[in-house]
């Protein structure tokens, strides 16, 4: 994730000619592990037709599952943003005790099973809360789960950006008569900014697609919590693969237009950067 | 450096392919256990049981569990299985279709079963919302769980229950599906299978459950506070065991499956709250059965019911559940 970030801050990359070899590797690999299940997935999507495809995604219950699906994620995004920026901001450049045991435990979302996550997130924030807060079978226990998954994404693409954020910047506006709000919107916002959007796009493809983590915790009821990626564990059970691998061509094209978008808005804020 | 690391990588793939065949050849003595997972500790007991008869001396097994509909799909998708159990006989026509179960794997003494049970309701301990059958569950005042019809296979069984239940009171099939559609107005959340929507209810959620009778003794055995109500009318539900068609054992195989509905695998079955399909056992355990006790048959059959009602665009529960949302 960190090259990413790098990738942003060093917008001439240097290009070597050759390796042919390591070239033809990485496409075979990336063919076998990335490319070929999703040409076959498309393929599959496609085997009932234009007519076949439409209606699968068009199905009421579909297209319910894939708004409330989209519109969480952007939530996701929208939270992510600003709470992945403030915890990294405070790994970075805040001391205190037990900072590098925060920092350790930042990237736990990762490594808990997402089924484990929401049966976790059910036992903490379901009927029987020992917090006393009951959300669990509603839209925002959607976005509450999703938020927990994604959390690493835009912490994990800023703290590097920060680390190596050249602080002298900083101190030369504050001397020149800069308020820390200005300093932060006009210094250290916009060498952020890239890494932001980075760990946006990758927490939105994520929360597109989650199944583990909303499955226990959403209820599922279709038309209301019911989402997209349950929606299409629902028509797989109906042995209807077609319209599953149609429903989930739809959740890809989404996130492909997204991480497009994003990317854009990522190069043109590094322009604007340098 | 790169030579290096294809060296490396060929000679890995090369270990890798001879493990493969190994644990392959070691398989060549087992038999493969295909079943879903509600039974899985029974299964343990019985595998280790089977064992101890003659047949069963030197089988070893492998056993695999998963959702019933999962499993199903997992066999014809080319997972290797000598025997398969379901929780219902659709998953075993799928396999049928594929060629890989024989077409008369129905017929015989137990029409292809190992265990029934039957649907029934399940409530807080003390039964404080009153709940007697189908008709309180379509009160204002009762919010009910049940798995979603179209991710759980066996939540199909609560649908036939509730319909098959007006239908034998001698409402129409309109009258049933719109009960139907009064009691999924009442349903506040459909998890994937029975399982979770059993540990939903656990965590408090809902004052009545759609479950199997075994699950109901399963939980209430574990201590949870919750008890269930047979309702007067409800479906029988028979769950499906077969040997496979292209399994390379299957003497052994037809063996167990011969085991498993013999009076001591029978009897394990009843322990673990399963009704037995042998007549004798069924007679010792002594579930009661309920008056209006009905069949999958009695209202259609499962091919006829997989397409009125489950299919995902023109089924019933399809309908139902649009209207439900429409008027959300």
């Amino acid at each position: 994730m960190s090259s990413v970030a790098a990738e942003a801050r060093r917008p001439v990359a240097v290009r070597r000619r050759g390796g042919s070899l390591s070239l033809g590797i990485s496409m075979g690999y990336l063919s076998l592990i990335v490319l070929l299940p999703l040409a076959a997935v498309v393929w599959r999507s496609t085997e009932a037709g234009a007519a076949g495809f439409w209606a699968a995604v068009s199905a009421p219950q579909a297209v319910a599952a894939l708004q409330l699906t989209v519109a969480v994620a952007f939530g996701v995004v929208a939270v992510n943003a600003v709470m992945g920026t403030a915890i990294a901001w405070v790994l970075v450049r805040d001391s205190f005790r037990g900072k590098s045991l925060v920092n350790a435990v930042i990237d736990l979302p990762f490594a808990l099973p997402t089924i484990v996550a929401g049966l976790t997130l059910l036992a903490l924030y379901g009927p029987r809360s020992p917090v006393g807060i009951d959300l669990a079978y509603t839209k925002l226990a959607v976005l509450l789960a999703l938020l927990f998954v994604t959390l690493p994404f835009v912490v994990r693409t800023v703290q590097p950006v920060l680390l190596e954020l050249d602080r002298d910047m900083e101190e030369a506006a504050a001397s020149l008569g800069a308020g820390r709000a200005e300093v932060f919107r006009r210094i250290v916002f916009p060498n952020l900014l890239p890494a932001i959007l980075s760990g946006s796009a990758l927490a939105f493809a994520r929360a597109i697609g989650e199944f583990g983590a909303v499955v226990l915790i959403s209820g599922n009821v279709p038309f209301d919590t019911e989402v997209a990626s349950v929606y299409i564990f629902g028509l797989i059970e109906s042995d209807d693969l077609t319209g599953a691998a149609a429903v989930s061509v739809l959740l890809l094209a989404v996130s492909f237009a997204v991480l497009i978008l994003i990317g854009a808005l990522r190069r043109w804020a590094t322009r604007h950067d340098s | 450096m790169t030579r290096v690391a294809l060296l490396l990588s060929v000679l890995l793939v090369a270990a890798l392919a001879a493990a493969g065949r190994a644990a392959l050849h070691a398989a060549d003595e087992e038999l493969t256990l295909v079943a879903y997972s509600t039974p899985r500790e029974t299964y343990g007991e019985l595998v280790r049981l089977f064992a101890g008869t003659p047949a069963g001396r030197d089988v070893a097994f492998g056993e695999s569990y998963g959702s019933s509909g999962e499993q199903s799909r997992a066999v014809v998708g080319g997972l290797p299985a000598d025997v398969v159990a379901f929780s219902l006989a659709p998953d075993m026509t799928r396999l049928v279709d594929a060629g890989l179960v024989a077409e008369d794997w129905a017929d015989g003494r137990h029409a292809g079963m190992v265990t029934h049970s039957v649907v029934v309701l399940v409530v807080r301990a003390g039964n404080p919302k009153r709940i007697r059958g189908w008709d309180d569950l379509v009160r204002p005042d009762v919010e009910v769980l049940t798995p979603n019809p179209f991710s759980s296979g066996g939540a199909r069984w609560n649908v036939m229950a509730a319909y098959g239940a007006k239908r034998e009171e001698g409402a129409s099939h309109e009258e049933a599906v719109a009960f139907l559609e009064a009691l999924f107005r009442n349903v506040s959340v459909q998890d994937k299978s029975a399982r979770e929507s059993l540990q939903t209810f656990a965590g408090g959620k809902g004052d009545v459950l759609i479950a199997y009778e075994n699950e109901a003794i399963l939980a209430r055995d574990k201590g949870e506070p919750l008890e269930y109500v047979l309702p007067e009318r409800t479906i029988l539900i028979e769950n499906p065991v077969a040997v496979t068609a292209e399994s390379e054992h299957r003497a052994k195989a037809e063996a167990f499956v011969r085991f498993l509905r013999s009076a001591p695998a029978q009897r394990v079955f009843a322990d673990a709250g399963y009704r037995p399909v042998l007549r004798s056992v069924a007679r010792e355990a002594a579930f009661e059965t309920p008056a209006g006790l009905f069949t999958i048959e009695d209202v259609g059959g499962w091919d006829e019911v997989q397409e009125r009602f489950f299919d995902r665009e023109t089924g019933i529960m399809a309908d139902v559940q649009r209207r439900i949302g429409e008027s959300r």
